[in-house]
């Protein structure tokens, strides 16, 4: 009786682990397919070439915030990469000690600051100092995000480069920067690379963090130091609003937004298949 | 990629945030209220200048005096207008006066859903109170029912919607709860936000009425224009002559006839007399700082405000807004001389 | 780090890269200074939330985080409406994610074959980039109408007695904030279980089934807890995620800066009053007020992340990460 007994919690139990799993992976489909249904039906060739129209007229586009978007991730990247990656160097190849600790203390706090707190962060660094809305402040409050990732996956890429490799090119009298440079982060460079797509990805879609440095804007933003719209951030005005019309957009945008994350995504964890079997 | 093709397209990449010369743009926010009205003059008025592009943004009338008081804005809007220690605020920070620009006239209307209820409701400034105070809890209370006596209400709770953000609608409708109101003046009183005491938030006029559309025996507050275009059902209010009187552009516009309008253009039209008049209308104002350094700028706005009180007037009733009085156009038109560069 | 550097053989002298690697000082002090300079900017951030918040703190100070009347009418402000919110949405999403996603882990990680454990995960992590404001977009026209319409009305049946199930469902409540939160937290549950149960020897399942356990048996009593600390790990991951989330959530929770009574009622967190009022508070004392939370939320986010340290740390130390 209790062979059987034990047997059913068995079978029950795993099935639910099943159920779980189907479960999740529904919700996935549910997500992607509905988004992916309403997005494909409300894109058009105005989305992507026309300004946003007044409220109430027709035929309005995001072209702006598809650019906005586009500028803000450079800077983003301009500003996140170098630190992150440099970091991860430091903590990596020098990093023992004190100061190396906290750094990575600091970094897993900073990762874990809110992003609407690095918004006010850079209101209060940017916006207010400059008194005015910028893409310069929009872009660094992404480029803040971008840090704490950039610098942990390349502290772990690079630890995982074999210290064999390292000695190897000591020996064969290489300095310590050479052999960091030359040897070490090329054999780590696939993975940082998708690492810093991944990141990349990730703050593409931020949006709280926009609301109050890069506000938006319903024209073109030239230059750096005016304020721009931004796809996640338009998604999110036209969404709360009543408009239809506005609504429909919401969708084509939120389409594209997913569609380019998702792609992303995709290659960066596809390179980085490669390049982990490669390293065997 | 070689290194240095990757460069390259990275330095193309930077080159397409170069200023474009020739290109002079302002930045305004403020009030949701008026924001198809001004998305529209400002999108006309770069037709007639395309070298002009004034951005507006609509985040709260808190937002607009906030942002053209810290100077992250070139100009702002509100419904409601600024109070004594917003101006002093104002005069401390940028060492300057803030001036106060009438644009329309627009109308705050109770709009609700009641699945099954068509008709047009009748609505008394008590009935209001009561209901935004959480006292009125159903629909079918007589304090409502007894102005609707042909109408079929249900017995279900009422949903209150309001706004999340600071705003110059909630200002107005606040201002003319608490003149009709002692207990609401007291107990909650008048503000761009205020602690209210039911309901949910809806964020800007746009996710109040979309919170209405969504929410089933709901009743909130939006700017008239938001109703119309989204086809809800809004209500008539009891204005102070006994009239119940539904918020249009004539009785807006009556509301305004007999105002007093003060040298500084801050004045409260909710409650007024007048038999066709609207009770909770209002102004909405462009708040401009009395000193603009930027020659360019000053230009760019005086220039607006005129061509907003000539052409841009007349295009005010296709989207439901109702124009100013001459006489307040007149008087602006003086005023505008008052936008100095020093 | 060696003495000088080599000689550069002369083909390939004075191209960017070789000009780049000028010598181990150069390079050590370049990236000690990335390093220091997230250190600083750290700093700077919590020094900036501090200096922001001195107008609030100095006019309320613990009372701050005890009152819950947020009136911006008569200048007085209270964080408890919005930590409560805060900290009931990320627990709540957790109690819904973590059974899920630990079953669906542990599906993954003993019964899937390794082809179909690899490519659910993949797709299910795929879930973890999907951004934000999308599950917002989603949550406010796809997940709302379906709770309202099917399964709160289902769930009254059954527990609505409870009084924080209790209740009108408006559609935009804390419930439907947190099963947003959920879905949104639940691939981080799934993927880092995941990877710590693979990461299990396989001798200790194998001993325990030569001993006549069940698969189930062997898996709850043997597996999962010796990877206990991951498992952990993975939670508070997703907790941190949880009390940080600003657009899913204020886009669905009702955005009213009261306590609710029950779970069907609209709510209010941190993040989500942040992102409405900050650009719009009209005095300084309101601003000062919203970035005190922000220092607040910031404070909670500190101690999570120091509990979920401690609770690793002695959490046995037999198991792997």
């Amino acid at each position: 009786m209790l062979q059987r007994r034990r047997k059913i919690v068995n079978v029950v139990m795993l099935s639910l682990t099943g159920v779980c799993t189907v479960f999740i992976v529904s919700v996935l489909f549910v997500i992607l397919g509905y988004l992916f249904w309403n997005g494909a039906r409300y894109l058009t060739v105005n989305f992507f070439t026309k300004l946003p129209a007044p409220v109430g007229e027709a035929g309005g586009g995001m072209a702006n915030a598809i650019v906005g978007s586009g500028k803000l991730l450079f800077l983003a990247t301009l500003i996140g990469v170098p630190f992150g990656f440099l970091g991860g160097v430091y903590l990596a190849e020098f990093g023992t000690g004190m100061f190396p600790s906290m750094v990575r203390y600091m970094t897993d706090l900073l990762n874990g600051v809110p992003s609407i707190v690095i918004g006010i962060f850079a209101y209060g660094v940017v916006v207010a100092k400059m008194h005015h809305f910028s893409t310069l402040a929009g872009g660094l409050a992404l480029g803040v995000m971008m840090v704490p990732i950039a610098l942990r996956t390349t502290e772990e890429f690079l630890r995982g480069v074999p210290q064999s490799l390292r000695e190897g090119a000591m020996a064969l009298g290489a300095s310590k920067a050479r052999t960091i440079a030359t040897v070490v982060i090329p054999a780590a460079i696939k993975g940082i690379f998708s690492g810093m797509m991944l990141d990349l990805a990730r703050v593409a879609g931020e949006t709280a963090p926009l609301l109050f440095t890069s506000l938006g804007n319903r024209f073109w933003s030239p230059g750096w130091d005016k304020p721009t719209a931004a796809l996640p951030v338009m998604i999110y005005q036209y969404a709360v609003s009543p408009y239809d019309d506005w609504h429909r957009q919401a969708w084509a945008a939120g389409f594209v937004l997913l569609a380019l994350v998702l792609l992303v995504n995709v290659i960066a964890r596809l390179v980085l298949a490669r390049a982990s079997h490669a390293a065997g | 990629m070689t290194r240095r093709n990757s460069l390259a397209v990275f330095v193309a990449l930077g080159c397409i945030g170069l200023p474009a010369f020739g290109q002079l743009s302002l930045t305004g926010a403020g009030a949701t209220f008026p924001e198809p009205m001004y998305t529209k003059w400002f999108d006309d008025y770069r037709k007639v200048h395309p070298d002009v592009q004034i951005n507006y943004q609509g985040i709260g009338s808190g937002g607009g005096i906030r942002g053209v008081t810290e100077g992250t804005v070139d100009f702002g809007a509100t419904d409601g207008p600024m109070t004594d220690e917003q101006l002093k605020a104002f005069r401390d920070k940028r060492g300057c006066g803030v001036l106060h620009f009438p644009t329309v006239l627009g109308g705050v209307v109770p709009v609700y859903n009641i699945p099954g209820v068509n008709a047009e409701l009748d609505f008394t400034p008590e009935a209001l109170a009561g209901i935004f105070l959480g006292k009125i809890t159903r629909w079918n209370d007589p304090a409502i029912a007894n102005a609707n006596p042909k109408v079929k209400l249900p017995g279900n709770d009422i949903i209150v919607v309001h706004r999340s953000d600071a705003s110059g609608t909630t200002y107005v409708w606040v201002d003319f709860l608490s003149k009709i109101s002692d207990e609401w003046k007291t107990k909650v009183g008048r503000n761009t936000a205020v602690n209210w005491p039911t309901g949910l938030g809806g964020s800007k006029n746009e996710g109040v009425a979309g919170q209405v559309k969504q929410s089933a025996n709901s009743i909130g507050y939006v700017e008239l224009i938001y109703a119309a275009q989204n086809h809800m059902s809004f209500g008539r209010v009891r204005n102070s002559s006994g009239v119940f009187v539904k918020a249009s552009l004539e009785s807006v516009t009556a509301a305004a006839a007999g105002v007093q309008m003060p040298d500084d253009f801050r004045v409260s039209i909710t409650n007024p007399t007048g038999k066709n008049a609207y009770p909770i209308a209002s102004f909405t104002w462009l708040l401009v700082p009395e000193v603009i350094k930027d020659n360019q700028k000053r230009d760019v706005i005086t220039g607006f405000l005129h061509w907003m009180l000539g052409p841009g007037q007349k295009l005010t009733d296709a989207l439901q807004y109702a124009p100013l009085p001459k006489m307040v156009v007149t008087k602006e038109e003086k005023a505008i001389a008052k936008v100095r560069s020093s | 780090m060696s003495a000088a550097p080599t000689v550069l053989p002369r083909s390939r002298a004075g191209s960017l890269a070789d000009r780049l690697r000028l010598g181990d000082p150069f390079a050590y002090t370049l990236t000690v200074v990335c390093a220091a300079s997230i250190f600083l900017v750290t700093c700077l951030l919590v020094y900036q939330l501090w200096l922001g918040s001195a107008l609030s703190r100095h006019k309320f100070g613990w009372e701050f985080i005890f009152s819950s009347t947020w009136d911006p009418v008569t200048e007085t402000y209270g964080a408890v409406p919005f930590m409560f919110g805060t900290v009931v949405t990320a627990i709540l999403a957790l109690l819904i994610s973590v059974p899920i996603g630990l079953g669906a882990a542990i599906f993954l990680s003993e019964m899937a074959l390794p082809a179909i454990s690899d490519t659910l995960t993949f797709l299910i992590e795929l879930l973890a980039a999907v951004p934000s404001v999308i599950y917002g977009l989603l949550g406010i026209f796809l997940l709302v109408p379906v709770l309202e319409s099917t399964v709160v009305p289902a769930l009254k049946s059954v527990i609505g007695f409870l009084p924080i199930f209790s209740g009108p469902f408006y559609g935009v409540s804390l419930f439907s904030a947190s099963v947003v939160l959920s879905i949104m937290i639940v691939p981080f549950i799934i993927s880092v279980s995941r990877e710590v149960l693979l990461a299990v020897p396989v001798d200790q399942r194998e001993a325990a089934l030569s001993l006549g356990a069940t698969k189930w048996e062997t898996t709850w009593q043997v597996v999962v807890p010796y990877a206990k600390r991951g498992i952990y790990g993975s939670i508070f991951l997703a907790l941190a995620r949880a009390l940080g989330e600003t657009m899913a959530v204020t886009m669905v929770i009702g955005n009213t800066p009261h306590v609710p009574t029950s779970l069907l009622q609209p709510g209010d967190t941190i993040a989500s009053v942040i992102a409405n009022q900050f650009t719009e508070a009209t005095s300084d004392m309101y601003i000062s007020a919203l970035i005190e939370l922000g220092l607040v939320l910031f404070a909670i986010t500190i101690i999570i992340n120091g509990l979920a340290r401690l609770l690793i740390l002695t959490t046995g130390s037999k198991t792997g990460k």
